[in-house]
């Protein structure tokens, strides 16, 4: 055999750090999702600049849920964020699996409180373009909260068998960013529908 | 240098190989079988919307023929449509990058081969749920781009729009996942020293491609979802009673559409910048302008949508601003054309009949790209739009642009996917009937679109004097088939016949040539180091004085292996894992299929059920395994 055998000794094998492949996906599931949404909100606003009845139906949504319901979101980043930083990168286990059951917790909330809002609208989908953008624009955001959640449940089982140290910890970190990344599109998502209207 | 089989290639020969018989085929991950297999069903489907063209050229041969009802033309063209659009021309080209890339990269596979193994399931499963609708007589009927109100509710009450919608959110899944990969596959896999400016033309296009994928093909997979919605949960997005806005679908579609166009020809300028070189004996001309011009054409693509609703009465500003921002790309695309005719002008050519595809498709390019600056004048798109003028446009773009340079390179990395060379002499025959058919097929169409021939109709009235001029359509369209029909008899009679190849029949520079033919199950007996743009013409072009390393570099035989590297700069960073052959992309996909299913029978359950195994099979394949190093106690460190 004549081809030197370079074994990197030096080179770390698998999914080290932020090293693996899956952490770069991720990204291209963020830049594609992302550009859902932008699609989505180009949707409502173009179908706002030709609307001809009221927009939005009854005036601007109220913010009496929906205002608290994004800190809680907001918050449940935050405790992820907590999980990964002093739970896993430091291989504390009641850190990281408390700030990840916090974070599932506050994001179960978040969707609940998000029903009721709902329910509490005196439009549909079925209401003219409004209620059809409404709807659907909270509703891709929802689905994406449930696909989230069911992340994050993964992450916490996955933590609770001991699957993850301080350098292997992939999932959690993958499961982070898009949860980051669906409590990022919510403040958007926000802001167009309930922040905006009041601008006028 | 290959030849010889060392101890380390049957050890990694066992590592790498596919079981053989239904279990290998069903769980294969290996990059080059399912390249292949993507390239051989995108062909299917071309053969497919093949003859439904042929069946339409018969309908239109001449005047008042009525052959085919009104009904039956109108599911044809959309099918034909579709098929081409979608299940042809972006999967051959997957296909293609599929096989190549790892190769093309000096890397073991893709960095996520089961991935490549979920986006080509999900392609054939999604051609399958749309052609299930052919025999019941229930296909899409709406045109390939389905305009709203005609294919809303009211107008298009059966299943038929609800197959299009289902059916093209369904693909893109496969076209989003494909496109990750490649990305991922770029940032991380290249072999050490592949520094951007030493990528192939064809990574540089399919990268293009996959990036311009993951941004548009959200926009049209939206638009179905909405109006799927309007037909079936009664909202208002396309419904104008309810000041729903028709126009959104457009804006939405041709976002995705026009992008999607430069991602289906993209990659096949690739092709042709890759392979036209090696018969011209010497590197491309402009490389670094070529690459950017790729790059460029896709970030203008992104801003000329409105192009394609010139006529639906938009302000004049938008007008002048798209129009000026489509006839812009045409600065790229001389670019590519003029360094391409300089590689010719400057080079030896040598006339294979993979040069006669590649440097005739520089002619059919420059043709459709004239009609394109015409049909982007907004006053000639006026007196053009909706006519065969267009339908000639548009076949010179797709067929010139992607058919032309796909079968040329089929010629060229034939004997590297199969051992053999394509017969010669059968190629001329191949070559020529198609150039000349596909002139003589679709030439006329541009008279007879200035002659004021509508596009879509399924018949005409004699005295139109339209006769003629359609009937040297259809003859150029049958010998334009006869040879397709010739290439399918080369593939089949050449990969059986067909003389041995050796590892490097075109004397070719890159790092696929540099292994044998058929490629083994690992690629590379080591991880190659590159240090120019032609590794293997290093002697000869004497650039500079550093040497590609081919024979020493890393071994990685500790299992299924492969170097990653940094972005920029390809330093080599960590070891890849890479997942063995695994059943779960089938699993998957098959229950993406029953959610679909589900769907378009009408029955929640089944959908539910559906997307509850969707739920299901992810979390079984992200299940992190010790044995690929993803776990607390990894098997390997």
């Amino acid at each position: 055999m004549s081809e030197a055998t370079l074994r990197a000794q030096e080179l770390p094998v698998g999914s080290f750090g932020n090293k693996a492949s899956g952490w770069y996906g991720v990204w291209t599931l963020v830049l594609t999702e992302s550009a859902i949404f932008v699609y989505l909100l180009f949707s409502y606003f173009y179908l706002a600049s030709q609307a001809s009845g009221e927009w939005p139906i009854g005036g601007s949504p109220s913010l009496r849920l929906a205002a608290p319901n994004t800190l809680i979101l907001l918050l449940s980043s935050a405790c992820l964020g907590w999980a990964e930083r002093s739970g896993a990168r430091r291989g504390d286990r009641a850190r990281l699996l408390g700030g990840i059951g916090a974070a599932f917790i506050l994001g179960t909330v978040f969707v609940i409180i998000q029903l009721r809002e709902w329910r509490g609208k005196a439009f549909s989908p079925q209401s003219g373009t409004y209620g059809s953008s409404y709807y659907v624009v909270t509703g891709f955001h929802m689905a994406h909260v449930i696909v989230g959640l069911t992340m994050l449940a993964a992450v916490f089982v996955w933590a609770a068998l001991g699957k993850f140290s301080r350098d292997r910890h992939a999932p959690l970190t993958i499961g982070a960013i898009y949860w980051h990344f669906v409590d990022v599109v919510w403040v958007v998502v926000f802001t167009a529908l309930y922040v905006a209207p009041r601008l006028k | 240098m290959n030849s010889a089989v060392s101890p380390l290639d049957e050890r990694l020969t066992v590592i790498w190989r596919t079981p053989p018989g239904l279990r290998g085929f069903l769980s294969t991950v290996d990059h080059k079988r399912i390249g292949i297999r993507y390239i051989i069903t995108a062909f299917v489907f071309l053969i497919a919307g093949g003859i439904e063209a042929l069946i339409m050229r018969v309908q239109l041969s001449h005047s008042n023929l009525k052959i085919l009802s009104p009904e039956t033309y109108d599911q044809l063209f959309t099918m034909h449509g579709f098929t081409m659009i979608f299940l042809y021309a972006g999967p051959v080209l997957s296909g293609f990058s599929n096989y190549l890339w790892p190769l093309l990269l000096g890397s073991r596979d893709m960095a996520f081969p089961r991935l490549n193994a979920l986006s080509y399931w999900i392609f054939v499963l999604s051609g399958i749920f749309l052609y299930v609708s052919f025999p019941l007589g229930l296909s899409p009927d709406a045109g390939w781009f389905n305009y709203p109100p005609l294919s809303s509710g009211p107008y298009d009450s059966g299943p038929n729009i609800d197959f299009y919608l289902l059916g093209l959110i369904f693909l893109g899944v496969s076209t989003t996942v494909g496109s990750a990969n490649f990305v991922v596959s770029l940032l991380r896999t290249r072999a050490p020293g592949m520094s951007i400016n030493r990528m192939p033309i064809l990574v540089w296009g399919t990268l293009t491609a996959s990036v311009g994928n993951l941004l548009a093909v959200p926009a049209v997979s939206l638009a179905c979802v909405l109006l799927f919605l309007d037909r079936q949960f009664g909202t208002h997005f396309f419904d104008v009673e309810q000041h729903g806005q028709p126009l959104l679908w457009q804006h939405l579609f041709w976002m995705f559409g026009h992008p999607w166009v430069y991602a289906i020809v993209l990659p096949a300028l690739g092709i042709v910048s890759d392979a036209l070189p090696t018969f011209c004996r010497r590197p491309l001309v402009g490389y670094t302008a070529v690459a950017l011009a790729t790059v460029a054409t896709m970030i203008v693509g992104f801003g000329v949508w409105l192009h394609h609703m010139f006529a639906t009465g938009m302000p004049m500003l938008s007008l002048a601003f798209f129009s000026a921002a489509s006839l812009v790309i045409t600065i790229p695309s001389a670019v590519s054309t003029f360094a391409w005719i300089a590689t010719i002008w400057t080079g030896k050519p040598v006339l294979t009949t993979a040069f006669l595809f590649l440097s005739s498709f520089i002619v059919l390019f420059v043709i459709g790209g004239v009609s394109g600056v015409m049909t982007g004048a907004v006053p000639l798109d006026w007196q053009l739009t909706d006519t065969y003028f267009v339908v000639a446009h548009l076949h010179y773009v797709l067929i010139g642009i992607n058919v032309f340079p796909v079968i040329g390179g089929i010629y060229y990395w034939f004997p590297k996917m199969t051992g053999r060379l394509m017969n010669e002499r059968l190629g001329r025959w191949n070559f020529w009937t198609m150039f000349l058919g596909f002139n003589l097929g679709f030439f006329p169409m541009h008279i007879s679109g200035l002659m004021g021939m509508p596009r879509r109709i399924y018949t005409y009235a004699p005295y139109l004097g339209w006769d003629a001029v359609n009937l040297v359509t259809t003859i150029g369209s049958f010998v334009f088939a006869a040879g397709v029909a010739l290439f399918v008899a080369n593939f089949v009679f050449s990969m059986r016949r067909g003389k041995a190849a050796g590892d490097n029949p075109w004397d070719a520079p890159t790092l696929e040539w540099s292994v044998p033919s058929p490629v083994p199950p690992y690629n590379f007996r080591v991880i190659p180091t590159v240090a120019s743009r032609h590794p293997l013409w290093e002697g000869r072009l004497n650039e500079s004085p550093q040497r590609s390393s081919l024979v020493s570099g890393y071994v990685l035989d500790q299992g299924r292996e492969t170097l990653a590297t940094t972005v920029l700069d390809a330093e080599p960073d960590l070891i890849l894992k890479m997942p063995g052959d695994s059943y779960a992309p089938l699993w998957l996909s098959l229950s993406l299929s029953l959610a679909f299913v589900g769907l378009i029978v009408h029955a929640p359950w089944v959908a539910g059920a559906g997307v509850l195994a969707v739920g299901a099979s992810i979390l079984g394949w992200m299940w992190p395994e010790r044995d690929l190093d993803q776990t607390a106690e990894p098997a390997h460190v």
